[in-house]
């Protein structure tokens, strides 16, 4: 077995007990990307002069006999919308094409501290706004279980380079959909994490009451290192959460025997025959594990999506506006500022920023405002009050995750809003700030990949992970990565 | 008939400080449209009495101590500034008399 196939608990223990050295390990890391990136694009920046004076360094502190640190010699990749300093920090947009941040992401320097060792930063959709990383300015990636089909997104470069073996763990951000719907579609375990449990310090801003940094890995008890490890308070994000980090990897033998978990109704009449059974299919085997199962309908997390499209684009629209050619990034001259500034935009941002930059735009502008913002906050807190009744009869929610298997390149570029149906079952979550989870769990009618949804209130991390340690034996190991490009598993 | 009309497309753009071409703001006009019509779902939502939700967390005024520490300095903040000029961003003039 390789090392990387022991995965992110397996690594750690290796390099912490001198059976295998970090710069082995990575060595790995890099033979694979080396082999596998041609065909599918994962990242824009390897940065593997640095990866292995940090894995040499890691070496040199076992040898010393000081503690490795939780993720010890665990090669990691990051989502370039994390500012790593030194390393360009691209968001896959032409306007931060060549933008060398002065400072790191908390999640950054977390890894770093806990052992980690950073490859490399993956491409996404350009800051994060699309389903299927079609929309970054520097080309698609590609799905390594069939390369003409999209990996998702916006963390499609984390997902599929988690799900090909180039990385065990990955770090992405969902803002509405953008880690757990392409770990559906890679067959990769994908987590966002209760809002304000990862510090944002660093996470380039898209919208800021919806983003949380959160662990793509192959499996439930990685993923759960993964999430110890960059969470936590951290004073410079004024929106985290002050209270102390859990560990999660004690929870995962607890079963659910005795949990209440409903089974979203609402959601599975909206996605296809394959990934409604897989919901189905989950909801019995956690009824098998000796969970209280039944049936919910909460007809307003239906609401969501288009309540989403108003809240996102509107402070995208707010937070972008930093992008004015003045203090770093793309400038196109002109003959004043402001023609300057539109310049600057109208050449930097690619068609779907533009897009939701317009959207939010009108949605805040003078007339509009209450009508669209303001109502849209009224139906977030719908959202958020059917959830909090629903909780008082749940431990927790299981969900289908995406309405298809991984579509095709280009299936979905034309009209914008078929590419916004893709998170109709993501965004929920994000409105209320509660975590949620995507676990491979079976594969579909067209022999892909389908990821099913546990959702749990805030900072129910816990009994999110114990269901999906659950579901996770209850799936068939077909269903998830490693797989080579083409999707024969690798070993 | 769009929802939204070619000159709220344009003056939207000029909000949003965005240069686009004519085509561009013509197909903006069908796309925001074609949203604003997915939107509409909610717009005719009842919702009066319930209080608008802006942030997941209760939170207000969350403050440090007021201690000085290290910040970034002057010339990392510059360094990748498009143009810069003694300790300063520089900008195209932004009044407008000429210089």
């Amino acid at each position: 077995m390789t090392l990387l196939g022991r995965g992110v608990a397996g690594i750690a223990a290796a390099v912490r007990s001198k059976e295998a050295s970090a710069r082995e390990v990575l060595a790995e890391s890099l033979a694979a990307i080396e082999q596998l990136e041609g065909e599918l694009h994962c990242f824009h920046t390897v940065m593997a002069e640095r990866a292995e004076a940090a894995a040499a360094a890691l070496d040199e502190k076992v040898a010393r006999g000081e503690d490795p640190g939780l993720l010890a010699g665990v090669p990691v990749a990051l989502k370039d919308n994390m500012c790593t300093k030194g390393t360009v920090t691209t968001c896959s947009s032409r306007i931060l094409e060549n933008w060398v941040p002065p400072y790191d992401a908390t999640v950054v320097t977390r890894l770093r501290a806990a052992g980690a060792v950073v490859v490399g930063k993956t491409n996404l959709d350009e800051f994060a706004m699309g389903s299927s990383t079609e929309n970054s300015a520097f080309g698609p990636t590609r799905n390594p279980w069939d390369t003409a089909r999209v990996p998702g997104g916006s963390s499609g470069g984390s997902a599929a380079a988690v799900a090909a073996g180039m990385v065990p763990l990955a770090y992405g951000s969902d803002t509405g959909g953008s880690i757990r719907q392409p770990a559906s579609l890679c067959g990769v375990v994908g987590v966002k994490p209760t809002y304000g449990l990862v510090s944002r310090y660093g996470l380039v801003a898209f919208a800021s009451s919806l983003d949380q940094i959160g662990p793509f890995t192959l499996s439930v008890a990685d993923s759960a290192l993964g999430l110890e490890a960059v969470a936590g308070h951290d004073p410079a994000d004024s929106t985290s959460i002050d209270r102390p980090a859990t560990s999660y990897a004690g929870l995962l033998e607890e079963g659910v025997e005795g949990l209440r978990v409903g089974l979203i109704e609402d959601f599975v009449s909206e996605v296809s025959p394959s990934c409604a059974e897989a919901a189905r299919a989950a909801a019995e085997a956690l009824g098998a594990a000796g969970a209280k199962v039944e049936e919910v309908s909460i007809p307003e997390v239906l609401h969501g999506l288009p309540a989403y499209y108003v809240i996102a684009p509107a402070e995208a629209s707010s937070n972008l506006a930093r992008y004015d050619g003045v203090r770093y990034g793309l400038r196109v001259g002109g003959p004043d500022v402001a023609a300057m500034n539109a310049r600057t935009r109208g050449a930097g941002f690619g068609k779907e920023v533009r897009r939701r930059v317009m959207v939010g735009t009108y949605a805040l502008s003078a007339g509009y405002y209450d009508a669209y913002y303001g109502q849209a906050q009224r139906v977030r807190t719908l959202v958020v009050e059917a959830f909090a009744r629903a909780y008082e009869r749940f431990d927790v929610l299981v969900a289908p995750m995406t309405p298809s298997e991984a579509f095709r390149l280009g299936e979905k570029t034309a009209n914008p809003l078929d590419m916004y149906v893709s998170d109709v079952c993501a965004v929920p979550s994000n409105l209320a700030g509660h975590p949620a989870v995507s676990v491979p769990f079976a594969l579909g009618a067209e022999g892909l990949p389908v990821g099913v949804q546990v959702l749990a209130p805030a900072l129910g991390e816990g009994l999110m992970y114990r269901a999906a340690a659950v579901l996770e034996q209850a799936a068939p190991p077909a269903a998830r990565g490693p797989v080579r490009p083409g999707g024969e598993r690798r070993a | 008939m769009e929802r939204i009309s070619l000159a709220e497309v344009r003056h939207v753009a000029q909000l949003a400080r965005l240069q686009l071409s004519d085509e561009e703001l013509a197909v903006l006009q069908g796309e925001l449209s074609s949203l604003l019509d997915h939107v509409e779902a909610i717009v005719a939502l009842p919702t009066e009495g319930v209080a608008p939700t802006a942030h997941p967390l209760p939170l207000s005024n969350v403050l440090r101590p007021d201690v000085p520490g290290p910040c970034l300095e002057q010339r990392d903040a510059l360094a990748a500034a498009p143009e810069a000029a003694e300790g300063r961003f520089l900008v195209p003039r932004i009044l407008g008399e000429a210089p």
